[in-house]
């Protein structure tokens, strides 16, 4: 399946994927209402300072956090892990489990979190469309 | 120590109600302009760093900035302007030549905005090119004058080496130094692609791009930075550089700190010296002596590749092109005083050279007068903005036409003339790797496709419209030009009519 991936030597560190996903997620239509009006916007990609690699879910051929999940509120839905928030409890199991760190806690502190690919937000990632160096690429690479 | 004021050239605007403190403008400004004031927890700028390379202004996400040149400047006068007064001050504080970059910015006459192009009309109809034919493509070399045979009164078919561009157009020369490896990279593979040839200036050849060699001209300047056998024969053709356009009669310095490993290596210098092309070549004070490097280089290339030789247009071009058309090179490479460098001094950049366009029509004109323009093809450049200037250029005698601002300009470039400074923000004009890093030849070689690709569109339109269908048609063909507001003197050295003669 298509997932996306980034090119370290392009990525710059702008970070501006991140503010770009947090607004995707924000569900605003203006990007400075996302983070002026003291919501707290979060990102679900994040750049680490100076190996400049974002990291978001990989979206896993058997993915722990869906295994631990007590509620059963994590589930695969055509390859992309996704978290029912009606379903979730708020017990973060998921966020201790997973490897990669990619699932935190949403800003309401009731429900887990994640990169689910924008497909709740048109369908094509905001971090690959507005990455300025075309380092975020959404492809398909062979993985399952 | 006296006080120094300079205004600062540039005011950053910054909408507060949009800014999100996102401090991407921080993170993207090799000049340090940008800030974020933790306390107060907002952006702050250091407007006098800024160099109006628009990159903040770009990457900002919600459009909260805007640069704009500063208001609050010394008191207006017509002759003694804010750059020259600044300049003085600065001058009287280092001791200097002052250096610019890029072509000048001064308002000179741009002829090729006082010539209009001519289109059929009912008796010779125009031709629609996405319906005929156009040819565009373009031989570069020396043109047979006379059948020859050979014993059995075969005809001898044989020629002269030469370049074959699928359109009139080729990326001039930008040596590995005075910009990016990833520049570089994009201009390779988008020759490549477009079937035309880009030029490697002065520093040499990467090792990395040998492999790009059918596309590539290597150029032999005065400094003969990394010049060897093989540098020579990895090319498809052999520029020997006696001028450029925006510094005639000046050589070249790339500073000891653009002087990295890769660059060193490629130019054969070591790693953080100057790299100082002399104003002249060392063994060239004639014509002869011109004659003997040309011939040097083919006989290191076996005379299998064409040899070009690139002057800047000065008072006496024509003179000189025709020494050059008869020392033996296969083509001219004709650079205009608006062209541009990576870095210059400005007295030089701003006031010495002629206009291509005038350089341009002495030169076809005379090789013609004197029978011997069939010798040599002429790539005319410095400042070639846009595809009708490159029509203007063809029709003034120019078989093609070298590009590279506007190759630049495809690339990100957003020319604010500061490459001198090393710290280019669009990672084209620096040797800074997180600066060049931003340049993605993935991205700017395919743009550079484009922007080529949508010339000849035009040329091919503009072609049609006059009722041509050959580039080779074109060439020369004064008659399709007119001049619109020139003096007499000008139409008689463009030689070309006014509009309604």
């Amino acid at each position: 399946m298509k997932k996306v991936y980034v090119n370290e030597e392009r990525c710059l560190g702008c970070h501006l994927c991140e503010f770009y996903c947090a607004f995707a997620n924000s569900g605003e239509t203006e990007m400075f209402r996302a983070f002026r009006l003291g919501r707290d916007a979060k990102p679900k990609i994040r750049v680490e300072d100076k190996i400049n690699f974002a990291v978001q879910c990989r979206h896993c051929d058997d993915p722990l956090c869906m295994k631990n999940c007590i509620a059963g509120a994590i589930s695969k839905v055509d390859g992309v892990v996704k978290i029912d928030r009606e379903k979730c409890v708020g017990c973060f199991t998921c966020v201790l489990s997973c490897p990669y760190g990619c699932i935190a806690p949403d800003k309401d502190g009731h429900s887990a979190t994640k990169c689910e690919l924008c497909t709740q937000n048109g369908g094509s990632p905001a971090c690959v469309q507005n990455c300025i160096n075309g380092a975020i690429v959404y492809e398909e690479r062979g993985e399952a | 120590m006296p006080v120094n004021y300079f205004p600062a050239e540039f005011e950053v605007l910054r909408n507060y109600d949009k800014c999100i403190q996102c401090r991407a403008c921080e993170r993207q400004c090799a000049n340090e302009v940008h800030w974020y004031d933790a306390d107060f927890g907002k952006m702050l700028s250091h407007d006098e760093k800024c160099v109006d390379c628009q990159r903040c202004v770009s990457i900002c996400p919600t459009s909260a900035l805007k640069i704009r040149p500063n208001e609050n400047a010394f008191r207006k006068s017509a002759n003694y302007t804010q750059p020259l007064m600044t300049e003085a001050y600065r001058q009287a504080g280092t001791g200097s030549v002052l250096l610019s970059s890029m072509g000048t910015p001064k308002d000179y006459p741009v002829y090729w905005d006082k010539i209009l192009l001519n289109a059929s009309q009912v008796t010779n109809p125009p031709i629609d090119p996405l319906r005929e034919p156009m040819e565009t493509r373009v031989f570069l070399g020396k043109k047979p004058t006379k059948m020859k045979f050979d014993k059995n009164g075969e005809l001898d078919l044989s020629l002269e080496p030469s370049l074959t561009l699928n359109v009139p157009i080729m990326f001039s020369a930008m040596s590995y130094g005075s910009i990016s490896k990833n520049a570089h990279e994009s201009l390779a593979r988008a020759a490549e692609e477009l079937g035309t040839y880009y030029n490697t200036g002065e520093g040499g050849l990467h090792k990395d791009f040998y492999k790009f060699g059918a596309n590539t001209i290597v150029q032999v300047a005065s400094g003969r930075f990394g010049v060897h056998k093989d540098y020579l024969n990895a090319g498809a053709a052999i520029e020997i550089k006696m001028g450029q356009g925006a510094k005639p009669g000046i050589g070249g310095h790339l500073p000891g700190e653009k002087i990295k490993e890769d660059v060193a290596h490629t130019r054969m210098i070591p790693r953080g010296t100057d790299a100082i092309s002399p104003a002249p070549h060392h063994d060239i004070y004639s014509i002869e002596d011109l004659r003997q490097l040309i011939f040097s280089v083919k006989e290191a290339t076996e005379y299998k590749k064409p040899v070009i030789v690139k002057i800047a247009a000065v008072h006496n071009v024509a003179a000189i092109a025709s020494g050059v058309a008869r020392s033996g090179a296969d083509i001219i490479a004709i650079d205009g005083f608006r062209g541009g460098t990576g870095a210059a001094p400005t007295r030089i950049r701003d006031n010495v050279g002629i206009p291509i366009e005038l350089a341009l029509a002495a030169v076809d004109g005379r090789l013609r007068h004197e029978g011997i323009r069939n010798e040599v093809s002429i790539v005319a450049a410095g400042s070639i903005r846009c595809s009708s200037d490159a029509v203007k250029a063809i029709a003034l005698g120019a078989d093609a036409v070298y590009i590279a601002t506007p190759a630049l300009l495809a690339m990100g470039c957003h020319l604010c003339r500061s490459c001198h400074t090393g710290k280019c923000n669009w990672g084209i004009a620096t040797q800074n790797p997180e600066l060049v890093k931003r340049l993605n030849p993935d991205i700017a070689y395919h743009r550079l496709v484009n922007l080529v690709t949508a010339w000849n569109h035009e040329i091919q339109e503009i072609m049609g419209g006059m009722g041509i269908n050959s580039i080779e048609a074109l060439r020369g063909n004064r008659l399709m030009l007119r001049g619109i507001g020139l003096t007499e003197k000008e139409l008689q050295i463009l030689g070309i009519l006014h509009a309604g003669e």
